[in-house]
């Protein structure tokens, strides 16, 4: 209960916070969804995937090894966080998420519940 | 449908703003301009002793990243296979924003930069390149008589 409450104080507090939106490519098949999304620069310490209600919420922050001293001279990337949310639909098990992150892809897979996957249903003939 | 549409356009144009918040800040561009826009996004460094170059890259074999120096321009080039399946009845792309395929982007540098002394790696998908500058070029302090 306690955790519950702590989330939702403070997620208008991150929400604020300008960040980045990684660019993803949903796929889906019969059996579920799966989604890359490229975060270069984020350490898995550093890298939340969480899911509240229907909502899924990737965030994280760059860990560069900035040397001492740098001036940066040209910045494309001027931001270090990475932020993005997607809406799950209800045949999606949102218990059954997993991930991993490979050289600054994430890949997120998300079954479809086993009453939605598709059947093939026998028909008897009598 | 409509929502992988909207969701690229929204990307885009955040993009674009971006960009464009970015050019207002740029004072110096270089001859060779700095290609904005291009994959992959680069951000360029300096400190007294070298010139360090980011690239973020993800999701490639270190191996196949080609990083080459002549003459004062940095070339980073490379291929991302794409990683969708191949497409059949059973799957759909919803979205689809990253980029697959070739790329190379040059970058010059400064004219005091050591060729001998580049190193590079790659973590968590972010090239770091970081080249030396010349001892010559580094500011000292010079002793009064």
């Amino acid at each position: 209960m306690n955790t519950v409450s702590q989330v939702k104080e403070n997620t208008p507090a991150t929400r604020q916070e300008p960040a980045l939106l990684p660019p993803v490519d949903v796929i889906e098949d019969t059996t579920g969804i799966t989604l890359y999304a490229d975060l270069p620069g984020v350490p898995k310490d550093r890298l939340s995937l969480r899911v509240e209600g229907d909502q899924l919420t990737l965030e994280g922050e760059m860990a560069l090894p900035l040397p001492q001293g740098m001036e940066a001279s040209h910045a494309e990337v001027t931001l270090s966080r990475y932020r993005r949310t997607f809406t799950l639909s209800k045949e999606l098990d949102a218990e059954k998420v997993n991930a991993e992150l490979s050289h600054g892809v994430l890949r997120v897979r998300i079954p479809k519940a086993e009453h939605a996957q598709p059947r093939k249903i026998s028909v008897q003939v009598t | 449908m409509y929502r992988s549409l909207f969701s690229r356009d929204l990307f885009a144009d955040l993009d674009r703003l971006q960009r464009e918040m970015q050019s207002a800040f740029d004072f110096s561009p270089s001859i060779r301009g700095l290609g904005r826009g291009g994959y992959p996004a680069l951000n360029v460094g300096t400190t007294p002793t070298a010139v360090e170059v980011f690239a973020f890259a993800p999701g490639m074999d270190p191996s196949t990243i080609e990083v080459n120096l002549d003459r004062g321009v940095l070339t980073i080039a490379g291929e991302r296979k794409d990683a969708l399946p191949a497409s059949d009845e059973k799957t759909t792309l919803h979205i689809n924003e990253r980029l697959s395929g070739r790329f190379r982007r040059v970058v010059s540098l400064p004219d005091d930069i050591d060729p001998n002394g580049v190193s590079a790696n790659y973590r968590e998908g972010v090239l770091h390149v970081s080249v030396k500058r010349r001892e010559s070029a580094q500011p000292r302090r010079i002793t009064v008589q």
